[in-house]
């Protein structure tokens, strides 16, 4: 009896202490924050603790029939950048618009964001924003969402569906873009990619852009035999997961017996593993290593000189792209009509109207850039940076 | 028996008899030397697969091959450690008749811990380089570790909820709650010290020192063989012949020694020589490797010696039986979870310390590879049987498949589809030997 009351008590303990630990996510995040009852819905539900917190704020955001909802399907809220940067920039442009919002969690699951999709348009969305886990998969609740006159528009990742609005960062060009800075470093040498996840259409997109600019620098057809920039190994990486990036690299250099030049790393955290395999062998530093999103700890090895370049998307202004077009589209604007739209012809033959916003490469020459849009602080950026070696830090 | 024509009943046993000495005489042997038929048929498995990869990273030919170089055996030795740290408590958990599924999500949260107090918290009151922030957080993780291993062990033993259940939703609970934690972000780097406990170049111990640990296991043998055999005598057990107790003692020293020695053989790169003085200086046996090594020995030794390891098997043989016989089931469920929390705190430490970073997603799937590494390596999922260095070997067999097909450049998603092949015939073999040998 006294073991059961124990456990009961724990178990509220357990509930106040993870209610306690999320105090520190900022005021203009509607599902963030503290609730009890999260954890306890999280046992039972399928998706995880955020998609209960959504449940939550679907109920206190609905308002009068006149305000616009719009409706946004994260695919996995459990990555960085969704919760610190796009949907706060989200949910500040409907809020200048008076519109209001509400979202899911998919939990990186592509059969539950087809449940979420239609639980989002019968919750009265007049606008969806999807961030696809799998492009392909989620069409049939595209395709249905288009003929239910609900406008989409597609996040960040394809949907080829031309009847949706494509608001991305444009992925080709972050991949030349990291390319370009890695062929300035390294001119010729060995190359080794390391990609993202293979169920992932822009790992495609961004290999695909890697490549483009190698082959034009370099004149070749392939990066192989007499080319000055030989391809001696690539590998996607399962999730996009550091630790998987860190395994392969060291497999590659057991296997090449170190004799790489330069690495293409797609995104930061791979190239935080990547680093550590060549930290390993007295490489680090000394390899330049490419990466994207902006991330404070490579932003950190940039500074350090760990890491050459990480291609910096805002994704404040992707997120603010995304709210105004939603609002307008929500508003009856047509399609094509929408501001800043172009066509982008995909890889699976359709044209999409698409808004394609510019990333920034920020290498340790305009670390400040990163510094001035208060995308992160000094110190952090400056950690165990040896004073005098950057211009913008002390 | 024989196919021999009718003879005379004398001349018929005789030739029995000699035919039986004949067949049986290398099955003699096993059984004189009490080799574990099983344990042998997996390290077998474990050189052909060695030696099949070092073949195809050659493309065909021995020379060029790089499985087998003293760096990827190496490396190897390392990626396998986190895995088979928490292999070892989860024979436990199993042979218990439990199952724990929390493991990955455990991992990440205890990573995400010890990652933060690290790099956010205690900086704040210490020091950045003070010792204490790296024994604080290690600490700190490893006790967090118990105290959730216990709060679900409590739950299943004392409130009765199937284990799979509470461990299900452990996986969601501390998933989220390493999410919570740090809101998704990336938290690096690590404390210099910490560091060492994931291996890399600093974190080894050098080729003097790893003759030493070598040197002390052989000696350790030979205690172990001694000591064995006057148990035996004085309790009155079969006795094995000298013969065998020597063969398996120069054995087993002999593959000791040589490993120290061939892994002794990976040497630093230029780069980090010359940093170090120059010359030719060996990695040596890496922390993590060493942290497997002992935690290995004290799980055994846990396992085989106390009670509580006893008291484990006994449950999962039979619970009721056990619960009659006096043993108090519920509080020795409630340890082999509250252990399962403190490996996979070590686990965390090594892997956080590797990459040098803890991201919310690590240890994704983890669960599944510490499960198999367990059943691989002959843990019965029926409970009651197990074997921790079986353990340990299962997880080497998986790592060994995986850094293998990474090394010839095989697609993540055909890796997955190998791993998963592997693992069902592996315990379909032992099933049907399982069977041959009860009938």
């Amino acid at each position: 009896m006294f073991i059961r009351k124990l456990v009961a008590l724990l178990a509220v303990l357990a509930l106040l202490a993870a209610a306690c630990g999320g105090d520190d996510d900022d005021a203009t995040e509607t599902t963030a924050g503290s609730d009890d009852t999260t954890t306890t819905e999280a046992m039972t539900d399928e998706t995880t603790t955020t998609e209960a917190m959504t449940d939550e704020t679907t109920t206190t955001a609905a308002t009068g029939d006149d305000e616009l909802i719009v409706g946004v399907s994260w695919n996995n809220y459990n990555e960085e950048r969704w919760a610190k940067s796009d949907e706060p920039a989200i949910v500040a442009a409907l809020d200048a618009a008076g519109a209001s919002y509400i979202s899911t969690d998919a939990g990186s699951s592509a059969e539950q964001q087809i449940t979420d999709v239609e639980q989002l348009i019968s919750q009265g969305a007049d606008v969806l924003i999807i961030l696809a886990q799998d492009g392909t998969a989620i069409l049939p609740a595209v395709q249905s969402a288009v003929d239910q006159g609900v406008p989409v528009i597609a996040y960040d990742r394809l949907i080829e569906n031309p009847g949706a609005l494509y608001i991305t960062f444009d992925n080709v060009e972050v991949g030349r873009m990291q390319a370009r800075a890695i062929y300035e470093a390294v001119p010729e040498g060995n190359y080794v990619f390391i990609k993202g996840n293979q169920a992932d259409a822009n790992a495609d997109f961004l290999r695909g852009g890697q490549q483009e600019v190698l082959l034009e620098a370099t004149g070749c057809e392939e990066l192989e035999g007499d080319c000055p920039i030989v391809n001696v190994g690539e590998m996607y990486t399962d999730n996009w997961d550091p630790a998987v990036a860190q395994t392969n690299m060291e497999q590659i250099l057991t296997q090449i017996n170190n004799e790489v030049d330069a690495v293409v790393a797609s995104n930061d955290g791979t190239a935080g593993g990547v680093v550590e395999a060549l930290r390993a062998q007295g490489l680090a530093g000394i390899v330049p290593v490419s990466g994207q999103d902006g991330d404070a700890a490579a932003l950190n090895r940039v500074a350090l000189g760990e890491q050459t370049v990480s291609v910096w998307k805002d994704a404040r202004e992707l997120g603010k792209a995304a709210g105004e077009a939603a609002v307008a589209l929500a508003q009856g604007t047509a399609l094509g009509d929408i501001a800043g739209v172009v066509s982008f012809d995909s890889p699976g033959g359709n044209t999409m109207t698409s808004i394609l916003l510019a990333p920034i490469p920020i290498t340790q020459d305009n670390l400040d850039v990163v510094l001035t849009a208060e995308w992160i602080d000094e110190a952090t950026l400056c950690q165990n940076v040896p004073s005098g070696t950057v211009a913008v830090c002390p | 028996m024989t196919n021999a024509p009718a003879k005379a009943p004398e001349e018929q046993i005789e030739s029995i008899q000699v035919e039986e000495s004949a067949r049986g005489r290398f099955g003699s042997i096993i059984r004189e030397m009490e080799i574990d038929t099983r344990m042998l048929g997996m390290i077998l498995a474990l050189l052909v697969i060695w030696i099949g990869f070092h073949f195809w990273s050659g493309k065909g030919s021995w020379s060029n091959g790089t499985f087998l170089t003293a760096r990827n055996l190496w490396n190897l030795s390392v990626q396998t450690a986190a895995v088979g740290i928490m292999a070892t408590g989860m024979v436990l958990v199993i042979v218990s008749r439990n199952i724990d599924l929390s493991v990955g999500s455990m991992l990440a949260v205890l990573g995400m811990a010890m990652a933060m107090l690290q790099a956010e918290i205690l900086p704040d009151y210490l020091d950045f380089g003070s010792p204490w922030i790296w024994v604080i957080s290690l600490a700190a993780g490893i006790v967090m570790g118990a105290v959730l291993g216990a709060f679900q062990g409590v739950i299943i033993a004392h409130v009765g909820v199937p284990s799979f259940i509470v461990t299900l939703g452990g996986l969601l609970v501390w998933r989220g709650a390493a999410w919570m934690m740090a809101s998704g972000r990336t938290i690096a780097p690590m404390d210099a010290t910490f560091q060492l406990l994931g291996g890399g170049a600093r974190g080894t111990i050098g080729a003097t020192w790893s003759w030493v640990v070598g040197v002390l296991a052989a000696v350790g043998i030979v205690v172990l063989l001694i000591n064995n055999r006057r148990q035996r005598i004085r309790y009155g057990f079969h006795v094995r012949p000298r013969w065998a107790d020597y063969s398996i003692g120069v054995f087993s020293i002999a593959v000791v020694l040589g490993a120290v020695g061939y892994l002794n053989s990976y040497l630093l790169p230029p780069r980090l020589a010359e940093q170090r003085g120059g010359g030719d200086i060996a990695f040596g046996l890496a922390n993590p490797v060493l942290i497997a090594i002992a935690v290995v020995l004290a799980i055994t030794f846990i396992a085989t010696r106390l009670r509580f390891g006893r008291y484990v098997y006994a449950i999962g043989g039979n619970p009721e039986a056990a619960e009659l016989a006096g043993i108090k089931t519920k509080a020795t469920i409630v340890k082999t979870f509250a252990l399962m929390g403190i490996l996979v705190g070590i686990g965390a430490a090594v892997q956080v310390a590797r990459l040098n970073a803890a991201v919310s997603g690590l240890g994704q799937l983890t669960e599944l590879y510490v499960i198999a590494a367990a059943v691989i390596g002959g843990t019965s999922l029926s409970g009651g049987i197990g074997t921790i260095p079986g353990a340990m070997l299962g997880a080497l067999v998986m790592q060994s498949l995986q850094s293998g097909m990474a090394l010839v450049g095989v697609e993540t998603a055909a890796q997955d589809i190998a791993v998963g092949v592997v693992l069902v015939v592996a315990v379909a073999f032992d099933t049907v030997y399982r069977r041959r040998s009860a009938a």
